[in-house]
Order: structure tokens, then C-alpha cells, then sequence
């Protein structure tokens, strides 16, 4: 009760301000406060009864000081306490100086009191705006997050507040606690004797012992006799950009393997050129719609060529390149067929070269997405992926170890189920009406989930724990997150449906597995950052690890996207509108793309044993991150907007005109990562052929080899010749 | 079962796992409604012209940017007067041996839904315009042109569908500009688009999330009524265009219009809610009021904009005098 006597002018400003920001909130957020007036009040019950608590707490063990603390600190010079103090402790009480404490420092009270007195200005500034706009605006998911964001800050301040008044109270105790302290340091002076004198000084020298540092290494200078020692680095320093690592050879992979894996990836690659040249192409057009009025260059006709080329094209070949390094690899045995590789390769290549020329010409399947090729060739297509299922099938049937390992569970379902989805989605018998539309869904659906994100995680499985020289952080999260894939994956296809003539039950069905998604891609999140972790040095020196960081941490942003944007509430806002777009961008670039570009710059230097000019890795991975940010950050600004400015019933074109920055954005944004793949094509020709590298010294020991071999023996050495 | 070891058993159990949910969201549902949804009876079966302009829109990729499914969702009521149902969409079948059917309900909306184009815009010239360039008729327009549907001509034939382009947009042709027969069987089929109305009996479904208006929202609202400007950029703009002076040729203006400006507004009132096609030299103009379910107080919001813009200058009229209007506009045509 002393503290309130000494402090009760500091106590008494605090409470007048808190009570004064209570009063001042109420009236001017009478909006705010009438819709969530439960919330709020428990709220503010909530903070004050755990700040009442605190202060209680405090208080009663203020009340305690003075007894029991002081027990704990006095002591008398015996041989077990020598031990425990440092020579400077003990030199002090050697001189036995005893220093009078200094004034207590003043009380800072000025500046949580400025903050509390602020606050009702930060938060009635912020919320007056927002509750003015819509009436049922304080039920909507984002308004919900965004109060949360509001709240945090809130929160800081309150802690800081705490800890403010827990400072204030830790230099009250001090000060007292001080007083005896003195009182102690007297007696240690007065009550020395003589043999406790020489036990602290002897305590002191041998506290004071130190190693002359060459105990090991003597006088002699260092030389390298057995020639141990190569390419010394001599400058220190700094790099701008640092010296990633090699990658540590393999045992050596079959050449024709090799050939039959660098021509998936390239053709890959190439697909990924045309197929983002036409993206980029498209995307400019939402800014200059009248940049051409040729037919087969039309927005509606080159729009599909885009989503098949780089669905079909690179991703499928890229994904299918890795697969056929890691399949093998992983069951420690051989590919079942090279040739059935070509032939797959093949036919899936003629299937896109067809598609592209079909789809600009204006004939396709009839308009839903991603099967837009019509049947005969998407026939090629499917025959061609058959043709790698098989082998990849036979090669983990023939696999040399007893284990099936993990990766091989999500490639093997992977290569089985998109054939069943192809067919199923092709074959006409359920398609009539509105069948058409379920079918649709689930096709679109399953391609991206149990093909493109299946296989990805499969090589996820493999790539990491071969980056970072360790097992996979767990196996049985592994096995949880794929039959869950599974499960709840096959079920959300509808949510693109939402509000639609489909069956009211097949939406909800697809909405509980767009939640129940979210224990799939939590354990493989947490598979992969465990996995990382402990070997986050790694990912600065390597330059895969970094792609596969960003797919990592897009797969688990995108996926809970998907998942926020299956609600219905959130359908409101952002079906139809570009927010799906950037959505697929997030989760088809920032995520499997990142993963096959990781994938691509993991592999190919060891089957090539050329690397990539590391500049350039660099500049397609920042110009691909920051590109994706710049095109699906705007995006999904825009699309919000464009969804309320339906939902305000403005008229469309409205919609059309608001949307016109962010589709500039967008272009920007797409510009940036279309710049990326031609790196990433200059890359990928780097590590396959790369230029004939001229270096001083081999070509001077050219020369002089060429001497020797005409005139043996130049001169007559010990040395053996050069 | 050993799944670790044995990969025959493992990639039967995933496959069985995941095929069986497959019969169970995807093709069990399918055939389902395929079975159970008939077309409703007021349907039409679509004309070779109608069909022929389906196939056009599937080629262009239409559905890339416009969906054709009315949710049912208060903010989709603006493209219907109802919510779509199953049986919209149940006379549809495979277009042609190669290709899939094709119900186009989309997942995007860069441009307007398409369910009831046909009733909301049913003028053949406004589609032939805008198909040849959007921007003619929407400046802010971002939709592709197809100018390839339409031919140039020195001299156009008797049968042949002129269109009057504004000269800003002719790209520099002296010629005659006419309609392929590709662009009249496209318009044909957004002609034919409009909802059908469900058989007597049938209870509509619901729009959901309705706006429910609130006591302090009304108030205001009856001083200001609807906003005019809003409902004329929705419902008129489109030909009449944001400067009130119509396109040449095509639409007529409402700068100036007698009709517009006349001191007894009942004939503009039965314009707007009943279409007009009495001049030659213009297109028709569809009954946009009956169409889009506008009532009193929206008509006299759009009338206040049309009468007090561009320098027009009359006098304002009110909800009841325009209920008044259409009443007298009721008994005369009763009287015809």
C-alpha cells in the first residue's frame, strides 16, 4: 500500500486517461458498437479483468518483499560461493569497494500515458470510416480479418502498457531491495579475515590462466607438404552475389535416360516460351482490346491456347522430365522403357501442336476450361500419358528396394488418376444438361489437385531431403497428407459452381472438402518447413532451394485461399471476378511452376555437369517472384472491388472501367515473369550446351604441353612433365 | 495390407478410393440430372440460324468472359428474373461428333452475363455494331472486335445488312460495311437468349442475401429516389450513350428530343416501357422498362436525367405522375 502513497499521482493520471478513452470511444463508434455490442464488451471485460488481475499480482507481491526476498541474497565467503564468482567479483572484494547506490531513476510515466491518450484517436480515425459504408458489412469474413488486424495493434499497446507498469514496479523493488544490499556490502568488508584474503587471491590467478595459443602449433611456420590444400581463395570480402555451391555429382545416370529427360524439360520449357508469350499477349489486351482484329490472334480464341500450354505443355512435360529422373531413382532401379518415353513425349507434343493450331482456328470441345482440345487430339494427349504411366508403373513394380517410397505414392496415383479424369470428362454419356457442368467441375478440379499439385508433392518428397542430405522430417505426415489429398480433393470440384443451378447438395459437398483440404496441405506444409529447418543456411548457397522454398510457402498460402474463396460468403464478393485468376496463378505458378523451375536447376547440372550462369538463376527467380506479385496482388485488390461494386448494383460497366489500373498491373506483372522464362530457356541452353569456356591458364598450359610433347625434354627436371 | 511393400496393392487402394468418390460427386449426380431434368414447356427448340450462331460463340471463345447462369444471389438479378434451375440448361446436347455439349454458363464475368441478352438488348442493329467494334457503342468497352465477320463492299446487294459505322471507328474503309452471314446467325443466337418463364403454378426459387432495406435507409431514399444517372448507364446508355446524343444512323438522340423534352411526358413514358418503331432511319427500340422490370419510381429517375442532362431542361416528374401515365397507357392499348 506504500506504492499507491508514493506513486498515487502517476496511478491517478493513468486511470483518468483510461477512464477518459472508455468514455471517448463509446459515443463516437455507436455504429460499430450497436452491431457487435457483445463482442465489444467482452472484449473490453476480457482486457480489464486480466488488468485488474495484474495489478493484484502485483501488488501482493509487493507485499512480500521485504521478508523473503533478502534471504536469498545474503551470504558469507565460504569455498563453494568462491566458486561461483568471477575474478572481477572477486577483485572488487578484494579492494572491498563498496559503492553508494545513485538516485532512483525518474518514473517514466509520460510516455504509456501518451499512448493510451492516442489510441481512441487511431482506432475511432479507422473505424468511423469503415462503419459507415454498409450495413451488414461487420458479418463479412474480411471486415472480421480486418478488425482482427485492427486488434493487434490494440493488443501491443495494452501489453506495452503491462510492461510499462511492471518496469516502473521492478525499479520500486530495486530501490528497496538496494538499501539492504548496502547493508550486506558493509559486512562483507568488515567481517574479512586473513586466510580468506589469500583463498580469493589465489581463486583470482588461476581464474586469470590463459593458453599461450600455440601450444599445438609451435613456432614453425605452416606449409602443405602433401599438396592437400587447392585453389586457396586469397581475396576476402563480400560478394554481391555469393558463391552458390556446386552440386555434388551423382552416381552417373544413363546417357540415353539423360537425353530422354533433358528433351521432356526442353520441350517443356519451350512450351512454357510460347504458351506465356500468348498469355502476355492476352493480358495486354484487357488494356489495348483493339491491339489487332485478326481471328486467330481474338482474346476469346487465344485465351485456351494459353491455360492448355501451360497446363498441358509445360507443367504436364516438366513435371513428367522430373518424374522420370525420380521414379527410377527413388526405387533404386532402372527406367522400364526409354523408347516408350520418346513415344509419350512425342505424342504429347504432336497433341499441343495440333491443339494450338485447332483452338486459334476456332474449333474446340465446347468451352469448358481446360479441355478445350477436342476429343481426337486430346486422344493423342491422354494415349501419350498412358504411355508414361505404364513406365513409370513397371519401373516402380521392378524397383530394387522393398520399400515403395513416398514420392512414388503421389507420382504412381498421380499418373493414374488424370487418364481417368481425361476419360471420364471426355466419354459422352453423362454429359447432357447440367452434367456437362458437374463433369466440368470435377474435371477441372482433379486435373489441377490430383495431377499437377499430386505429382508435384511427390517430387517435393524426393527433391528436399535430397537438397538437404537428410530423411523427409516424417514419413507418416506424408501418408496422412496423401490419402487425405485424395479423399477431399475428388470432392470440391463444384465449388466453381457455387449459387449455380447444381444440386444445392453437391455445392456444400464441394465446400466441406475445400475446408477438409486444409489438413492435407497443413501436414505437407509442416513436412516440408520441418524439413527446412536446420538447414536454412543451405538455402542461401544453393540455387534450387530457394525455388522450392517459394512453391513451399505458396502451397500453403494458395491452398487456405482456395479454401477462403469456397465459402459462401466469399463467392459473394469474388466469383467471377479477376480474384479467381490471380488465385490460379498463385497456386499453378507460385506453386507448381516454382516447384518444376526448382526441379529443373536441381537435376539437369547433374545429368549435364554444366551449370547455369548463376547471375541469371538469380534474375529468373527475382523476376518470376516479384512479377507474381505484381500480377496477382492487383488482381485480387480489383477483383474485391469488382465483386462490390456488383453487389452495390452499379451498373457493369462500371465493373469494366475500375478494373482498368489493375489490369495494367497485371501486365506488368506478366511482363516480368514471361522476362523470366526466356531466362530460364537461356539457363536451361547454359547447362545443355554451354560455350566453350576460355581461361588463361589452361590455354597457356595448352601451349606449353603442345611444346613438350614436340621437344622432349625442354629442360632435364625431377618433376614429372606438365 | 502391407501398402508400403506391395505396389500392387497400393495402387488399387488409391485408385478404388478415388474412383468411388468420383461415382459419387461426379457421375452418379450427372446422370442423375440427366434423367430427371426435362426442358421447361415454354422453351423453343433454337432455329439452323440460332444453332449455327451457338457454334460461332463457342469458336470465339465468348464463354471465356461471358457466363449464361443466373445465381441465385440478389447481385445476379440484375441478368434475370429469376434463378437458373437445372431445366434451363436441359435440352442441351453434343454440339457435333466432336465436340462436348456445351451449356456455357462460364466462370468469369469480364463482360455482362448473357442468360437474357435477348430480351434485355434485343436490337439486331446495336449487336451488329457492337460485334463489328464494342467501342462504337460502350466506349469503355474492352471487348475484342470481330470486324472479320463483316464484309466491304462497293455496292451492297438487296438482301444485304448494311451497318453504319461511325466514322471514327471505320478504320479508314470508304466501302460499304455488311454483315457476314456468320455475324447475323451470331446476333440470332444472342437474340434468342432470354429466360424462359416457369409453367404457371411453379413457385419462383428465391434470390438469396436479399438487401433487406431498413427503416433509416428509406427515409432518404424517398427525397432522392433511385439514382437516374446509375439506371440510365444500366438500362439506356449503351445506344443513347453517355453524351445523350445517340450514334447516327442507328440511335436516335435525347439531346433536344422533342419527345423527351415535351411538356406531357406520356409518350416517352411508353417508350421506355414498351419499345418504339416507328422511324426508318433508326434501329428498334426494345420495351426496356417491360424487360428489365423497371418500376414507377426508376422511371421517372431515368426520365429526370433524361429531361435535366446534355442541357436539357424540363421539368421534373414524379412516381406518381408516371404510375398515372401508365395506367392511361394500360387503358389505351386495352382500347386497340
Amino acid at each position: 500500500m506504500w506504492f499507491f502513497r508514493k506513486n498515487r499521482w502517476q496511478l491517478v493520471t493513468l486511470l483518468s486517461f483510461l477512464s477518459w478513452q472508455a468514455v471517448a470511444q463509446a459515443p463516437e463508434n455507436s455504429v460499430l458498437y450497436k452491431g457487435t455490442d457483445i463482442g465489444v464488451k467482452l472484449l473490453v471485460f476480457v482486457l480489464l479483468g486480466l488488468f485488474l488481475a495484474y495489478i493484484i499480482k502485483i501488488i501482493i507481491s509487493l507485499s512480500q518483499v521485504g521478508g523473503t526476498l533478502l534471504k536469498k541474497i545474503s551470504f558469507k565467503v565460504d569455498k563453494n560461493q568462491i566458486s561461483g564468482l568471477t575474478a572481477d567479483q572477486i577483485d572488487i572484494m578484494l579492494k572491498i569497494v563498496t559503492k553508494t547506490p545513485g538516485p532512483a531513476p525518474a518514473v517514466k510515466i509520460i510516455l504509456p500515458a501518451l499512448i493510451i491518450w492516442l489510441w481512441p484517436h487511431f482506432s475511432n480515425a479507422q473505424t468511423t470510416v469503415q462503419a459507415a459504408t454498409r450495413e451488414n458489412i461487420l458479418t463479412q469474413p474480411g471486415v472480421l480479418i480486418t478488425f482482427v488486424l485492427l486488434f493487434i495493434p490494440l493488443l501491443a499497446g495494452f501489453l506495452l502498457l503491462i510492461s510499462k507498469i511492471s518496469t516502473l514496479l521492478k525499479k520500486y523493488q530495486r530501490s528497496k531491495i538496494q538499501v539492504e544490499l548496502q547493508s550486506i556490502a558493509d559486512n562483507l568488508g568488515n567481517e574479512m579475515f586473513y586466510e580468506e584474503v589469500s583463498v580469493l587471491s589465489d581463486r583470482k590467478k588461476a581464474l586469470l590462466f590463459q593458453l599461450s595459443q600455440n601450444e599445438l602449433a609451435g613456432e614453425n611456420i605452416a606449409s602443405d607438404e602433401k599438396g592437400l590444400l587447392n585453389n586457396i581463395k586469397i581475396q576476402h570480402g563480400t560478394d554481391i552475389f555469393p558463391v552458390k555451391k556446386k552440386p555434388i555429382p551423382r552416381p552417373k545416370i544413363d546417357p540415353k535416360l539423360t537425353q530422354l529427360i533433358l528433351a521432356f524439360i526442353a520441350s517443356a520449357v519451350l512450351w512454357l516460351v510460347i504458351g506465356t508469350t500468348i498469355g502476355e499477349y492476352v493480358g495486354i489486351k484487357f488494356v489495348a482490346p483493339d491491339a489487332d482484329a485478326i481471328s486467330w490472334l481474338s482474346f476469346g480464341r487465344l485465351r485456351p491456347v494459353h491455360t492448355n500450354l501451360v497446363f498441358w505443355g509445360w507443367a504436364t512435360l516438366g513435371m513428367l522430365g522430373l518424374g522420370y529422373y525420380v521414379v527410377p531413382m527413388v526405387g533404386n532401379g532402372k527406367l522400364y522403357n526409354i523408347k516408350m518415353g520418346w513415344a509419350s513425349l512425342h505424342l504429347i507434343n504432336l497433341s499441343h501442336v495440333l491443339g494450338t493450331v485447332s483452338l486459334m482456328a476456332g474449333i474446340n470441345n465446347g468451352g469448358g476450361e481446360y479441355r478445350e482440345y477436342i476429343w481426337p487430339i486430346m486422344l493423342l494427349f491422354a494415349i501419350g500419358l498412358g504411355l508414361s504411366t505404364t513406365n513409370y508403373l513397371k519401373t516402380i513394380a521392378q524397383r530394387k528396394t522393398k520399400e515403395i517410397y513416398i514420392s512414388n505414392w503421389y507420382i504412381s496415383a498421380a499418373v493414374i488418376f488424370l487418364p481417368i479424369i481425361a476419360l471420364v470428362s471426355y466419354l459422352p454419356f453423362w454429359q447432357n444438361g447440367i452434367g456437362e457442368v458437374i463433369l466440368q467441375g470435377f474435371y477441372m478440379h482433379q486435373a489441377v489437385g490430383l495431377w499437377f499439385m499430386m505429382f508435384c508433392l511427390g517430387l517435393l518428397y524426393y527433391f528436399l531431403p535430397q537438397q538437404f542430405n537428410k530423411p523427409i522430417y516424417s514419413y507418416s505426415l506424408g501418408v496422412l497428407a496423401f490419402w487425405t489429398q485424395i479423399l477431399f480433393y475428388t470432392l470440391i470440384g463444384t465449388h466453381h459452381f457455387v449459387f449455380s443451378a447444381l444440386p444445392w447438395w453437391l455445392q456444400t459437398t464441394a465446400i466441406v472438402g475445400s475446408v477438409g483440404m486444409l489438413i492435407p496441405v497443413t501436414s505437407g506444409t509442416i513436412n516440408f518447413l520441418m524439413t527446412f529447418k536446420g538447414g536454412w543456411d543451405k538455402v542461401t548457397n544453393s540455387y534450387s532451394l530457394p525455388f522450392f522454398l517459394v512453391g513451399v510457402i505458396y502451397y500453403f498460402t494458395g491452398s487456405y485461399q482456395g479454401t477462403a474463396e469456397a465459402f459462401r460468403s466469399t463467392n459473394l464478393i469474388w466469383h467471377f471476378t479477376d480474384f479467381t485468376i490471380a488465385h490460379s496463378h498463385i497456386t499453378m505458378y507460385g506453386i507448381i511452376s516454382f516447384i518444376i523451375f526448382a526441379g529443373i536447376y536441381a537435376i539437369v547440372p547433374r545429368l549435364t555437369g554444366k551449370e547455369p550462369p548463376q547471375i541469371m538463376v538469380g534474375a529468373h527467380f527475382w523476376l518470376a517472384l516479384i512479377g507474381l506479385q505484381f500480377y496477382t496482388i492487383p488482381l485480387m485488390i480489383g477483383g474485391t472491388l469488382k465483386g462490390l461494386s456488383w453487389g452495390d448494383a452499379r451498373p457493369f460497366i462500371e465493373s469494366v472501367v475500375l478494373m482498368g489500373p489493375y489490369w495494367l498491373w497485371r501486365a506488368i506483372g506478366g511482363s516480368m515473369m514471361w522476362l523470366s522464362h526466356l531466362v530460364l530457356a537461356y539457363n536451361l541452353y547454359k547447362m545443355v550446351y554451354p560455350s566453350e569456356e576460355f581461361t588463361v591458364k589452361e590455354e597457356v598450359f595448352k601451349i606449353l604441353k603442345q611444346k613438350a610433347d614436340l621437344n622432349t625434354p625442354l629442360i632435364k627436371t625431377d618433376h614429372e612433365p606438365i | 495390407m502391407n501398402l508400403f511393400n506391395d505396389h500392387k496393392k497400393l495402387f488399387w487402394a488409391s485408385s478404388a478410393l478415388f474412383v468411388l468418390l468420383m461415382l459419387f460427386v461426379a457421375i452418379m449426380p450427372a446422370i442423375n440430372n440427366q434423367l430427371n431434368n426435362a426442358p421447361l414447356p415454354g422453351s423453343m427448340l433454337m432455329t439452323a440460324d440460332e444453332e449455327a450462331g451457338k457454334k460461332i460463340y463457342i469458336s470465339e471463345g465468348c464463354v471465356g468472359c461471358h457466363s449464361q447462369q443466373v445465381r441465385n444471389v440478389e447481385m445476379d438479378k440484375v441478368w434475370g428474373s429469376r434463378p437458373g434451375i437445372a431445366a434451363d440448361y436441359a435440352g442441351m446436347h453434343r454440339i457435333s461428333f466432336w465436340q462436348n455439349t456445351a451449356t456455357l454458363m462460364g466462370t468469369e464475368r469480364t463482360g455482362p452475363d448473357l442468360t437474357n441478352i435477348g430480351q434485355r438488348q434485343p436490337s439486331k442493329e446495336w449487336h451488329l455494331l457492337h460485334l463489328f467494334n464494342p467501342r462504337a457503342v460502350v466506349a469503355e468497352s474492352i471487348m475484342p472486335s470481330y470486324a472479320w465477320l463483316f464484309e466491304d463492299k462497293d455496292l451492297a446487294d438487296s438482301l444485304d445488312v448494311i451497318i453504319t459505322v461511325p466514322e471514327k471507328f471505320k478504320a479508314g474503309r470508304k466501302s460499304v460495311i455488311v454483315a457476314s452471314q456468320e455475324a447475323l446467325q451470331l446476333v440470332a443466337y444472342l437474340k434468342s437468349l432470354s429466360q424462359v418463364p416457369l409453367p404457371d403454378g411453379t413457385a419462383k426459387p428465391e434470390f438469396l442475401y436479399q438487401t433487406s432495406k431498413k427503416e433509416g435507409e428509406t427515409a432518404p431514399a424517398a427525397d432522392n429516389g433511385p439514382d437516374g444517372a446509375a439506371l440510365y448507364a444500366s438500362n439506356c446508355q449503351s445506344c443513347h450513350q453517355p453524351t445523350g446524343e445517340g450514334l447516327k444512323g442507328a440511335f436516335p438522340p435525347l439531346k433536344g428530343s422533342e419527345i423527351v423534352l415535351n411538356e406531357n411526358p406520356q409518350d416517352l413514358v411508353n417508350i421506355i416501357m414498351n419499345g418504339y418503331d416507328a422511324r426508318e432511319e433508326y434501329a428498334v427500340m426494345p420495351a426496356v422498362g417491360k424487360n428489365n422490370n423497371l418500376k414507377p419510381q426508376e422511371i421517372a429517375a431515368i426520365m429526370n436525367h433524361e429531361r435535366t442532362s446534355w442541357g436539357n431542361n424540363a421539368k421534373k416528374v414524379t412516381a406518381q405522375e408516371v404510375e398515372k401515365f401508365l395506367a392511361a397507357i394500360q387503358k389505351q392499348n386495352a382500347v386497340q
